[in-house]
């Protein structure tokens, strides 16, 4: 299958700040592909050399096949919804979606329609006589994708699509763009910080740290295997356990990173089925989040948070416990 | 593919936007540089000639002496009462400013706020002559506040105050008093405006904030809305100031026809054409406006502006 | 406590009177145009007629040839002053390079030092290059502060323009051209028309660059000129004020159309002459 996107070694300086520093990734046409990482972190920089806004400092990029540097945005087969959706205020809705057609010398009538067919695709159907001040942000955000899908564009970017939005809005959001996405099959390229967000919307996630790539892969694969501790830390805050406290309990003496949900509350003397470990430690904080209960206790200097069903608990804080966990759990990994 | 409409002129743009910003910035920075600045240097270079005392010419020789006559007593002291009287102005115009801004920014809303603001543009922008002249009618001997203050038998007031030393005189149209009160009168728009345009930036949850930490009114109006005002006075002071500075028209109308900097200047380069004088004149008003810009910059008024 | 949405009575005064202030001369102005006594400014005025609106218009031809050139040069000054207004804030918007803030500052100049200055300088200027007096040196002088009203309203609108909005334009297929046209223009261009009236209305009403940059001559008499002829030797004092409604009149009407053009956004013109 052909790539939708392909950077090979490509630096975006700014100065001396290496927003985009050497960055090489294959983009699969269809993908919905996630780009993840802190804010500064080279992810927008990396849409935005995609959509034609930035170009790159050095490095090759392809899209479709086609070399894209030098070519303005105009010049490209790829549409963005922007993060504060841009939409013009001068225009109503109907004239904000149907713009890329109007410039393209699409004929009134048609365009019309066209606009009308995209604003029900985002169920917005009856809104194209409003004003975008006239939205709520969660109606601005589907006129702004709308906007860009009418276009029929092979590559959708979107850049923090969500992140103006309260958090029932945003699930269903995500939802609806998944749905999209699988409908229309064009490939969603979507720059987030959000951890949870890049898990559950997209096929593979690449997660970015000062301008670089530090790991791309699926979704599962990402969270189960980090391949660093930065990416423990940011892919939903696994803990990390030292060397020492890992070669103590059954592991090499590597970094590696357990996942809270992976441990359970031991028995005192209990004996532990095959293949698993445990460890002592002091309870220092116990707080209840509904269906689990998030526990941190310090055991031989490490820092561990474990979330245990809310119905297991007996214990409080100052308590000393026994914790356990599979060994094959304890993902090793590199020391950055 | 959008590709078909897109003109090639823009992308020879679009790869060289620096280019695009020269060309629109060229005309205008060219317009200010040569018709506007060209001609101040211009002005400036003449003050360092000197005038022949004998001939009456111009001599186009370097000289430092056009600037010594300066500080001879009678140009020294126009420039000193230039300077008082643009102070006085702008002190008045602040204090008589703030209660309109204040009242305009804090309290009033919807048509009020249309309302005061027309208010206050209406006269900012009505004819700076028609104006002038309607203090002629309101400070002449038989004008109108003669005719008040002995409608309210305070006649005896007004003249105690025409008998003032200096700056009192014959009726109120020919005193320094009558100057200064048409020169606040002229610029006290400049003031409301930037001021107003300050105090709307200051949350009203910071006057709560202030009022909750225990300050009274009084307290929180001098620590906390004053200080953030403060840039927004600076701005409107530096077109009172400024304005007071360089104005003609106003001391030949209304005052007791002793000179300003302005007036002189204007004299200088009519009947005596000593332009040498006329632009060393010149330099002290921008003097004083570059210190004042640079010091008004500091205090961050140009955000208000 | 001091409550929220009412002031206090002692601010309310303060802020009424200092209305008052402002407003008073101008209704006095409106008042003495129709007063009978023509020599003095004599309070009240001893009677009332309305003969001198009729006089204004029939017996002072002297006062049609300024009016004209007034209008000529406030429209000419006016469509410089859009063009090269408009691309300084243009510029300036789009501009990242050091230096950016000094030229700003350049660009406010020309208000911000006395009008005198700048008519002594222009008129310098013309004595060395031998240029005569003419309707064009009048335009040369008006225009240079009206570049600076359109500059100061054109640039706060574009500010508000988001990079993104441009970006989006032209992620939808739309050229630079396509993009000025489609998306600037309409968004800068109630600001645009804003900022010509209020230099129309600050050009008609200039005196103090006008009497330096414009000859001696009757035909270089621009309608402020003329009043202040007036003002110094005066005629009829009357025929005066009515010159002085129409002006009013003239400047009035765009000042209030330009209020309602941007009254969404900034205030206009704070900065004004």
């Amino acid at each position: 299958m052909q790539n939708a996107v392909s950077f090979q070694h490509v630096s975006r300086h700014f100065g001396a700040v290496r927003a985009v520093d050497d960055v090489s990734l294959d983009i699969a046409e269809g993908e919905f592909f996630a780009m993840l990482g802190p804010s500064g972190s080279g992810k927008t920089t990396c849409l935005r050399l995609i959509a034609g806004f930035e170009q790159p400092t050095s490095g090759h990029i392809e899209i479709f096949g086609t070399t894209a540097e030098g070519l303005p945005p105009y010049r490209r087969n790829v549409n963005t919804v922007f993060q504060d959706y841009a939409l013009f205020p001068h225009m109503t809705v109907g004239e904000n979606v149907a713009y890329g057609l109007m410039i393209r010398g699409v004929a009134r009538a048609e365009r019309e329609a066209q606009a009308i067919e995209a604003l029900k695709m985002v169920k917005l159907d009856g809104f194209q006589t409003r004003r975008p001040s006239q939205l709520s942000g969660g109606q601005r955000q589907r006129v702004a994708l709308a906007r860009a899908l009418v276009n029929k564009p092979r590559v959708l970017l979107l850049d923090e699509p969500l992140g103006a939005l309260d958090l029932k809005l945003r699930e269903q959001m995500q939802d609806e763009l998944k749905a999209l996405q699988k409908q229309l099959g064009i490939t969603f390229i979507f720059v987030t910080h959000d951890q949870g967000e890049a898990l559950s919307m997209a096929n593979r996630v690449a997660i970015f740290n000062e301008g670089k790539i530090v790991q791309a892969g699926a979704p599962s694969d990402v969270y189960e295997r980090p391949r660093s501790r930065f990416v423990a830390d940011f892919v939903g805050s696994a803990n990390v356990l030292t060397p020492d406290f890992n070669a103590r309990h059954g592991g090499e003496k590597t970094w590696a990173s357990l996942r809270p949900e992976k441990i359970r509350l031991a028995l005192p003397k209990e004996k532990l089925p095959t293949g698993w470990t445990s460890a002592t430690g002091l309870v220092t904080s116990v707080s209840y989040q509904g269906a689990v209960t998030r526990i941190v206790i310090t055991s031989e200097g490490n820092r561990i948070a474990a979330m245990v069903p809310a119905r297991d608990l007996t214990t409080s804080e100052g308590d000393t416990l026994t914790f356990a966990w599979p060994r094959s759990a304890a993902v090793a990994m590199e020391d950055a | 593919m959008t590709a078909a409409v897109a003109r090639p002129g823009s992308d020879f743009f679009f790869r060289r936007p620096g280019l695009l910003t020269l060309i629109f910035l060229l005309p205008p920075l060219l317009w200010i540089g040569i018709v506007y600045l060209g001609s101040l240097f211009a002005l400036l270079l003449q003050s360092f000639y000197s005038l022949d005392e004998f001939s009456g010419l111009v001599l186009h020789e370097f000289t430092l002496s056009t600037y010594g006559h300066l500080l001879e007593y009678s140009n020294f002291a126009i420039l000193l009462r230039t300077v008082l009287m643009a102070a006085a102005v702008t002190i008045a115009s602040a204090i008589l400013a703030f209660p309109i801004a204040y009242y305009a920014a804090r309290y009033a809303r919807g048509w009020s706020k249309a309302l005061f603001y027309l208010a206050v543009m209406m006269p900012l922008w009505s004819s700076y002559l028609v104006k002038v002249y309607a203090w002629k009618l309101i400070l002449a001997k038989e004008g109108i506040v003669t005719w008040v203050a002995n409608q309210l038998y305070l006649g005896w007031l007004l003249d105690a105050v025409l008998a003032l030393p200096t700056v009192g005189g014959p009726s109120l149209s020919i005193s320094y008093i009558g100057t200064f009160i048409v020169f606040v009168y002229i610029w006290l728009p400049y003031m409301i405006l930037p001021t107003q345009a300050a105090l709307e930036r200051v949350p009203k949850t910071l006057i709560e904030a202030s009022a909750d930490l225990g300050a009274t009114p009084g307290q929180t109006f001098r620590t906390v809305i004053l200080p953030l005002a403060l840039p927004g006075i600076v701005a409107g002071s530096i077109f009172t100031f400024s304005l007071t500075l360089g104005d003609y028209i106003i001391p030949q109308i209304i005052g007791n026809s002793r000179p300003f900097i302005g007036s002189t200047v204007y004299a200088l380069q009519g009947t005596a054409g000593d332009i040498p004088l006329a632009a060393a004149f010149t330099v002290v008003p921008i003097v004083i406006m570059g210190i004042y810009l640079v010091v008004a910059r500091r205090m961050g008024a140009f955000d208000a502006l | 406590m001091h409550s929220e949405h009412r002031a206090g009575i002692p601010l309310t005064l303060a802020a009424i009177g200092g209305l008052l202030f402002l407003h008073i001369p101008l209704m006095l102005i409106i008042l003495y145009a129709f007063t009978t006594e023509e020599k003095s400014f004599q309070f009240p005025p001893p009677g009332y007629t309305t003969r001198w609106l009729s006089v204004a218009w029939y017996e002072r031809p002297d006062i049609w040839q300024p009016l004209y050139l007034s209008f000529k040069v406030a429209l000419i000054a006016t469509a410089i002053a859009l063009v090269f207004g408009t691309l300084a804030a243009a510029g300036l918007s789009r501009a990242k390079f050091f230096g950016k803030e000094s030229i700003s500052l350049l660009f406010i100049l020309p208000i911000a030092l006395p009008g005198i200055i700048t008519g002594i300088a222009l008129r310098s200027a013309f004595d060395i290059m031998g240029l005569p007096f003419s309707t064009w040196t009048i335009v040369l002088g008006h225009a240079t502060f009206c570049i600076v009203v359109v500059y100061n309203n054109a640039v706060a609108r574009f500010r508000r323009i988001s990079g993104s909005m441009v970006e989006a334009s032209m992620d939808l297929g739309a050229d630079g051209f396509q993009t000025f046209r489609h998306v600037i223009l309409p968004q800068i261009g109630s600001a645009l028309l804003a900022g010509g009236m209020l230099a129309f209305a600050l050009s008609f009403d200039e005196v103090i660059v006008t009497t330096f940059t414009a000859g001696t001559g009757v035909a270089s008499k621009t309608l402020p000129i003329w009043m202040l002829d007036e003002l110094i030797r005066p005629r009829q004092r009357p025929v005066t004020n009515v010159v002085a409604i129409f002006v009013m009149a003239v400047t009035f009407i765009p000042i209030v159309c330009a209020y309602y053009l941007t009254k969404d956004g900034e205030h206009t013109g704070g900065a004004g002459k």
